[in-house]
């Protein structure tokens, strides 16, 4: 078996002395869709900043392409390559559509900047029209798009991606995945997705993982998943669709 | 159904009546306050009684026309306002905004024509151009800490800090070296940028109310340690005959080989004062040229959106670390050198010049203007100083006169007096949207 583009191995996590995250084991394939499934408070995001280094792991190990980046600060692992959007969106409210997007191309070379805008133009038409307005005044789904779309200017091999359909109505959350699985099927590009919204999820994803309390519970193909009796009656027909 | 008129009719009067109420409610509630407020600092007063011991002394009718003056102002403001919150913003009626963003563009640049001509209108006038000298270095002052707080978004209530490092370096190296100001001046701003940095490094982490009670107690210490450092710093007696600038090498005196002699002008001692406004014009314009292009910078870019969202930088890849420490070693930078001029134009420092109420005017300047707007600042200098001297007759009111403005401002403009953030960066015309929505309040 080749080697995972992400395997998170025993991860343990701290706030202070409470521990977040109490031995986490995952890892994501080059060119999958993987989702991370959880109640509030369970960890997902956790995760997602530890991966970050913001906090990072107190055990384990992050390896990213075969190299531990478990202590890198979060800015030398973004230019490994890892664009991260995070929980609630975060755009710079003050600062242009443009300059937002600018901002994500930070680390990139400025040669391809024409290039991944118009890509971005291309998957979100919305936001091209809204290009020299700020981002605080777009709504809450053109803010999401523009925080996936600040993410990919980075030119990311592995995108990140807390809760994209919180807060959003059901049509945009359905755009917004739209929009993933387009960059995952013509792009090559490999998604981590955490997710409140297990169907959407895992009807998305090619695999998923369940975190309960800091640990993982389940894990298995994305559709074989939605069939789990205990999934069905956490997530699904509890929660929302 | 349609209500009957005699219902609404009805209506309408208890709305009225109801209102009236509320007012009253919010006059009375404004006046007890007002009266516990006053009660100790008005209502009574200690005096020299018959056997020359202190005696309180009441003064009930001065707290009763305060009271009173509460009352009736809060009242009517009730009234007039209704429900409205007093901090609700005031909009511009809509035909006056494009007149005055037609003005705005216009305004920079008849304000730099007003400064280069000023001295040559005003060149018998030693006051203004005095004044003139003052308002600019308060100019640059701001123009300096607007990259840390109005840019970067990091509190900073030390900021007189570096300015003291400034005039300190300049004052130190010339007399003990003999260094003239021309090396001088880049070596103070260079010092103030290594404190600068200094000061980084312990405050990385912090943000907000906690960065600016560091920022603060690092301004007391460096003012401290001028203060007791008396074998370096002359302690309170300070440091005097700093020397002047010349030009070129040429004194502005009555020498034979000095400015006005070698010129063939007749001497005047307003030449060195017009040098000085010129250089300090200088100097504050070079710091507004350095902080707009570091703003089309990836480093400007990187302080505008770390004063946004520092977790969402992290998350780009921006090292926040250098982000920070760049804008706090080039905003100390400025300071460095505002002090140095401030210490080849007054030929004289002490600890006394550097005192926290520095910072917090300074401080007031950018909050006033509006934080990252360069014209704002400076708008913003010229009414804190020029106000200040305008109302030098009313020597007692002055601070209240200050305090007054300031709320106000606050209420009206809570984002300061030019809350528009300019874009770095605009897409070009046609392709979308006019930028017609980057007007300033989003909310927050």
């Amino acid at each position: 078996m080749t080697e995972p583009l992400l395997a998170i191995r025993g991860v343990k996590s701290f706030y202070g002395n409470i521990m977040a995250l109490k031995g986490i084991d995952l890892h994501v394939n080059e060119g999958e869709i993987v989702t991370l499934i959880g109640a509030n408070g369970a960890g997902k995001s956790t995760l997602m900043m530890t991966i970050f280094g913001t906090p990072q792991a107190r055990e384990g190990a992050v390896i990213f392409d075969g190299r531990n980046i478990t202590r890198l600060p979060p800015h030398e692992i973004a230019k490994l390559r890892i664009a991260q959007s995070p929980e609630g969106r975060r755009i710079f409210s003050r600062m242009t559509v443009l300059e937002n997007l600018q901002m994500g191309a930070a680390i990139a070379d400025p040669k391809y900047f024409a290039d991944d805008l118009a890509r971005i133009c291309e998957l979100f038409p919305r936001l091209e029209k809204r290009m020299n307005q700020r981002g605080g005044t777009l709504s809450g789904g053109e803010q999401q798009m523009l925080a996936i779309g600040r993410a990919l200017m980075s030119r990311p091999r592995l995108i990140l991606l807390d809760e994209p359909s919180l807060g959003l109505a059901p049509l945009l959350a359905k755009q917004i995945f739209a929009a993933i699985r387009v960059l995952n099927e013509r792009d090559r590009l490999t998604v981590f997705l955490v997710e409140q919204n297990a169907f959407r999820a895992l009807k998305l994803a090619h695999r998923g993982y369940v975190i309960v309390n800091g640990l993982i519970t389940l894990a298995g193909s994305g559709a074989e998943l939605l069939q789990r009796p205990e999934i069905r009656a956490a997530y699904l027909e509890a929660g929302r669709h | 159904m349609s209500p009957s008129p005699s219902v609404q009719d009805n209506s309408a009067n208890t709305l009225g009546i109801s209102v009236l109420a509320a007012a009253l409610k919010e006059a009375a509630l404004a006046a007890l306050v007002a009266l516990g407020l006053f009660f100790f600092l008005i209502g009574i007063k200690t005096d020299q009684g018959p056997t020359g011991a202190l005696v309180i002394m009441p003064r009930f009718e001065a707290l009763a026309m305060i009271v009173g003056a509460v009352f009736t102002g809060s009242f009517l403001r009730a009234l007039i306002a209704g429900n409205k919150s007093i901090m609700s913003r005031v909009e511009l009626p809509a035909w006056i905004v494009p007149k005055l963003q037609w003005a705005g563009r216009f305004m920079g640049a008849a304000f730099l024509v007003f400064a280069l001509a000023l001295p040559f209108l005003f060149f018998n006038n030693r006051y203004v151009l005095d004044l003139g000298i003052l308002v600019l270095t308060y100019v640059m002052l701001g123009w300096g800490l607007n990259i840390v707080v109005g840019l970067a978004g990091l509190l900073d209530l030390g900021y007189v800090a570096f300015y003291a490092v400034g005039a300190y370096s300049y004052a130190l190296l010339a007399q003990n070296f003999g260094l003239s100001f021309w090396i001088g001046l880049p070596l103070a701003g260079i010092l103030a940028a290594f404190w600068g940095v200094l000061l980084g490094f312990p405050v990385l982490r912090l943000r907000g109310d906690y960065l600016a009670i560091v920022t603060l107690g690092f301004g007391e210490i460096i003012r401290l340690v001028l203060l007791n450092w008396r074998d370096l710093t002359g302690g309170p007696n300070g440091i005097s005959g700093i020397p002047r600038p010349s030009f070129f090498g040429l004194p502005f005196d009555e020498s034979a080989n000095g400015f006005a002699a070698t010129f063939g002008l007749e001497f005047t001692p307003t030449h060195r004062l017009v040098f000085l406004f010129y250089l300090i014009l200088a100097l504050a314009l070079v710091t507004n040229w350095v902080t707009l292009r570091l703003r089309r910078l990836p480093i400007g870019r990187a302080w505008e959106a770390l004063r946004e969202d520092e977790i969402a930088c992290r998350a780009l890849g921006i090292n926040t670390t250098n982000t920070k420490l760049t804008a706090f070693a080039i905003g100390a930078m400025f300071g460095g050198f505002s002090g140095a001029f401030f210490a080849t134009r007054q030929s004289f420092i002490s600890p006394e010049s550097f005192n926290f109420g520095e910072s917090a005017l300074v401080l007031a300047i950018v909050v006033l203007g509006g934080m990252g707007s360069q014209l704002g600042v400076a708008i913003a200098a010229l009414a804190m100083i020029g106000g200040f001297e305008l109302f030098r007759g009313f020597e007692q009111y002055r601070m209240l006169l200050f305090g007054a403005t300031m709320v106000i401002i606050m209420i009206w403009r809570p984002r300061g007096l030019i809350a528009t953030r300019t874009p770095s960066l605009l897409l070009a015309a046609g392709k979308a949207k006019s930028a017609s929505s980057n007007r300033d309040g989003d909310g927050r």
